[in-house]
Parts: structure tokens; C-alpha cells; sequence
């Protein structure tokens, strides 16, 4: 008899992919999440010891974007039924799929969500937010999460359907297209950011320094600065920190050294 | 404060260190945590102006790759419990929740690492073929990160407002609540590092540096600065592909090759 993974398991599925992220680790990070993501349909399609191996092999490393490890966890879905009903696919075959696609669903999933569209949102939010109005977290809130909602929906739904085909799809230029594509919409939103959504005000002569391209900055007077342009210390600080987190600085060693600089800072009258 | 609301607090405390690490439903965020914070204490308004004001300091702020950002969770929940309850400033919020999403972040590296413990389990559990107790292992680790949120959130919520934490806050030096505020104006940039290095793509950097401009010489919100990027991304598309195209037509017969040769603009450094 040929087993099949009905619409039910695959919404379970979907419910699941809602706490992919919640035994995250620093060995393995979302192995568990993806396993107990996929386990109603290695609960139906398998007994036994093949069941065990099932769930051993999806207990390997596994991270990406959280919204877009859905597509893979139906494309996975629906070669394990395959495998199930005794398609000559291998464990390397299915390992081989989630670990060619995390990278670039990554690729694509964090420049549009953690880079653009939860920055825009939050800041409209914040922004109505500031003002005492509810409809500022609720804006955030709704939106936010109804897209998160549609894209893990579909993410299970799609990938499921289309299966390894959609590995094809997604080897070809497509993915990369879609990959420059959000980087191009992610950059264009961080510059905008690192001018508007940063605060810096240097009421005092700072004589000059070099930022990390080795160019010889000099700064004066705040007034002076947003004459010429605003926003350009907080741009050659993103800058420094890029170079320090590309040394393998750890990013909370430079959190401690800005607050340093900013209590120094103030102390000394450089920053207020 | 009534037993209901600590008890709701704390609830709302577990729920926000849960979303942390989930990152899905946002109950972390300081616009979220705040308000919910806020209306469990019955000063609403009050958790959605800080949380407002959390917000637009912790915008970068986020978890790419195996990168930690700074913790919103318990800075969210933290400040907006001692600055309803024990009725402080919007600006002692932000100085105190800065040095909270530090300390947060340890806590959450520290459990994170715990977790492993969990991984290992789960293994073992598997091989027996117990996927009950492989989800079990899974709901261990999203609520060990529940509880490292409700507890110092508890422990705030007992002592706060007294005469006792009123007068440390007040004892804080200025320069310290200053200097803090005056380092959350600009400390978001960690997180935007984070992200342009994670993209990194060097030859995509003018982009970044139109936005850095449009918003420095014009008021153009971020709705506007959306839509500029999904123009600039179609005409970057189309060229990436007139680019592909003329290279496999001059590669013809050379076999399918295609995009190998500009695949280095990804790899090269930013700086």
C-alpha cells in the first residue's frame, strides 16, 4: 500500500515550522527544530528502525532563515515519501538537498526579512508608536506576522508540491537573481537606516581620525558636519565595525567598546 | 502590583524570552514586550511610548547566521517593568535597558550553549526511536530560554518601585544614564554591520551608499525607500542577466559554465 502524507500532516508540518528556532544550539543549531518540524510525516511514513535512522538524519546541522526553511522542509517531506515507498533516494540525497539549499534560502531570506522588512516595519511602527497610539505595535505586529504566516504557509505547501523539482528551479540563475536582487533592496534600505535611524551629536571640536579605509577624516563642529553631510559619522562607524566583526570580533565586545565610547564621550564633552 | 499581574508578568516575560530565540511571532521586540508589559500593569500607553522608543534602538539588532545580537527580551521587559511601576523617566529606560540587552545576550549565549546537552539527548533518543521524547528535548530548550526571561523579570517585579530600587536608579551617575543613552543612539550600527557583512557583496555596495545619500539629502520615509530598492533591484536584474547571457553566448560550446566567472564579486571583501 502506498503511503502518503495527507493535508493534514502538512499543516501540522506548517504549525511546526513556527518553533524551528526553539532549541537552538551552538553544535548543531536548528537540527532538532527541523526534525520535530518534519516528525508528522516520519511518524506516518515510517516504523521501526527506519523510523530511528529517519529521525537521525534530520538531526544533522541544520540553519537558515527561519521563514524559508519551510520550502525545505516540504521539499524533504515529499522525497521521504518517496523514499517511503521504496524510491532508491539515499540519506546523502536528502542531506545533500537541505544542506545545498540552506545557504542560499539564507541568501535570500535575511537581506528581505531581518534586512528590510522588519527594519521598515518596526521603524513605522516605532515611529506612531512614540506618540502613545496602540496602532503602532499593532501595525508592526499584524503586518509582520501575516507575512511570516503566508511565506512559511506556502513555503510548506509549495515545497511539498513541487518537490525535488523545485531543486532544479532553484540551482539555476533563478535563485541568483532573486539572491542579488534582495541584497540590492537590502543594501539601498541599511544605507538609509545607518543616516536616519542613528543618532550622533558632537557639540565639540574633534580634531581628525582615520576610518578603517585609511582615509584622514577631520571633524569638527556638529553644526559643520550636517552641513557638509549629515550622517557621516554613524557611516564610518558601521564601517569600523564591519572591519571589527570581519576580524572575528566578537559583536558584544564591540556593544561594551561603543558604550564605552559613549560614557567616555559624554564625560568629555565630545558626544551629547 | 496584584498576585495576577505578577503572574501575568511573568507570563508575559517566559513568552517574550520564547520569541527570542523563535524569531517568529516578534513577542520579543521591544514594541511588542513593552506594550504587553504595559498593559499587564495597567499603564499601556506608558509600554508603548518606551517600547517605541526601544524600538528604534534596537533595529539592527539581529540574529544572522550564528551571530548573537544583543537581547531585546529582557531589556525590553526589565525596563518597561521598572519604568511603570517604580514610575521613571522614557530616558531611564533606555539606560537601563542598554546594559539589560547585555547582559541578555550572555544569558541567552549561556543557554544556547546549554542546549547542546539537549542535541545530545535527542540523539540518544532517536537511535531508541522515542520522536516523543526528540520533541521533548526541542520544547526543553524553547522553555530553559522562556525561563531566563521570567526569572530576572520576577525577581525585578518583586523588588521594583520600592524606596530602595527607586533611590539606586536615582543613584546611577549621569554621566553613566547619559552616556548610555547617548551610546543607544548610535549603537544600532553592530546590528547593520552584521547585516551588510552578511550580504556580503561588494560590488552591490553603491547601493548602499544611494540610500545612505537619498536619506541624507531628502525626506523620503521608508515605504519610499522600499519601493527605490525594488526599482534598482529590476534594473540590476536585468542587467545580471543581459551580462549571463552575452557570457554563455561567448562561452557557446564551451561547455555550461555560466555565472563561474562572476561569482567572484561575492566572495570578494568589503573592505
Amino acid at each position: 500500500m502506498e503511503k502518503k502524507l495527507s493535508k493534514k500532516d502538512l499543516v501540522n508540518i506548517f504549525i511546526r515550522s513556527n518553533f524551528l528556532l526553539g532549541s537552538f544550539n551552538f553544535e548543531r543549531m536548528q537540527a532538532i527544530g527541523f526534525c520535530v518540524a518534519l516528525m508528522p510525516a516520519l511518524r506516518k511514513l515510517y516504523s521501526g528502525e527506519e523510523y530511528a535512522q529517519a529521525m537521525k538524519r534530520h538531526l544533522e546541522f541544520f540553519n537558515t532563515q527561519p521563514f524559508l526553511a519551510t520550502p525545505i522542509m516540504g521539499i524533504t517531506a515529499a522525497m521521504e515519501e518517496k523514499k517511503a515507498n521504496g524510491a532508491d533516494i539515499s540519506e546523502a540525497t536528502i542531506s545533500g538537498v537541505k544542506v545545498g539549499l540552506m545557504g542560499p534560502l539564507a541568501g535570500v531570506g535575511d537581506p528581505i526579512f531581518w534586512g528590510t522588512l522588519r527594519p521598515v516595519l518596526a521603524a513605522l511602527g516605532a515611529g506612531i508608536a512614540i506618540t502613545g497610539s496602540i496602532m503602532g505595535p499593532l501595525l508592526f505586529f499584524v503586518v509582520f506576522n501575516a507575512i511570516r504566516l503566508a511565506t512559511n504557509w506556502y513555503g510548506v505547501m509549495y515545497g511539498y508540491d513541487k518537490g525535488t523539482e523545485l531543486v532544479d528551479e532553484m540551482g539555476g540563475n533563478k535563485m541568483r537573481y532573486l539572491t542579488e536582487g534582495s541584497s540590492v533592496l537590502g543594501l539601498l534600505v541599511m544605507g538609509a537606516l545607518v543616516a536616519k535611524w542613528t543618532t550622533v551629536n558632537m557639540p565639540l571640536v574633534l580634531s581628525s581620525y582615520t576610518n578603517s579605509a585609511g582615509e584622514q577624516v577631520t571633524t569638527t563642529v556638529q553644526t559643520i558636519l550636517d552641513s557638509l553631510m549629515p550622517g557621516v559619522v554613524p557611516l564610518l562607524m558601521t564601517f569600523a565595525c564591519m572591519a571589527l566583526l570581519k576580524k572575528g570580533v566578537n559583536p558584544l565586545v564591540i556593544i561594551l567598546g561603543l558604550f564605552a565610547i559613549g560614557i567616555v564621550g559624554y564625560a568629555i564633552g565630545l558626544f551629547a | 502590583m496584584t498576585s495576577i499581574q505578577f503572574v501575568l508578568l511573568v507570563l508575559v516575560a517566559a513568552i517574550a524570552g520564547m520569541g527570542s530565540v523563535l524569531d517568529e511571532c516578534q513577542f520579543h521586540r521591544p514594541l511588542v514586550a513593552c506594550t504587553l508589559v504595559g498593559l499587564v500593569l495597567g499603564d499601556m500607553t506608558t509600554g508603548i511610548i518606551l517600547g517605541g522608543t526601544l524600538e528604534m534602538l534596537a533595529l539592527g539588532w539581529m540574529n544572522v547566521g550564528a551571530a548573537m545580537a544583543p537581547d531585546a527580551a529582557l531589556a525590553s521587559v526589565i525596563s518597561a517593568i521598572l519604568v511603570i511601576v517604580g514610575h521613571q523617566s522614557i530616558g531611564a529606560g533606555i539606560a537601563i535597558a542598554v546594559p539589560l540587552a547585555a547582559a541578555g545576550q550572555v544569558l541567552t549565549i549561556f543557554v544556547r550553549t546549554i542546549t547542546v546537552f539537549f542535541q545530545h539527548l535527542a540523539d540518544k533518543l532517536a537511535l531508541q526511536g522515542n520522536g516523543f521524547g526528540v520533541e521533548m528535548c526541542h520544547v526543553g530548550g524553547l522553555l530553559l530560554q522562556g525561563i531566563r526571561v521570567a526569572v530576572p523579570a520576577a525577581l525585578v517585579a518583586a523588588i521594583a518601585g520600592t524606596d530602595t530600587v527607586n533611590a539606586m536608579l536615582a543613584s546611577i551617575p549621569e554621566v553613566i544614564t547619559r552616556g548610555l543613552q547617548v551610546s543607544g543612539g548610535f549603537i544600532v550600527v553592530v546590528g547593520y554591520a552584521m547585516v551588510i557583512n552578511m550580504m556580503n557583496a561588494k560590488a552591490l555596495m553603491p547601493f548602499f551608499f544611494l540610500g545612505f545619500l537619498i536619506a541624507v539629502f531628502t525626506n523620503v520615509n521608508l515605504i519610499g525607500f522600499g519601493a527605490i530598492g525594488l526599482i534598482c533591484a529590476y534594473f540590476h536584474i536585468k542587467g545580471l542577466q543581459r551580462d549571463l547571457a552575452a557570457q554563455e553566448a561567448a562561452a557557446s560550446g564551451a561547455g555550461g559554465h555560466t555565472g563561474d566567472a562572476l561569482d567572484d564579486i561575492d566572495d570578494s571583501d568589503l573592505m
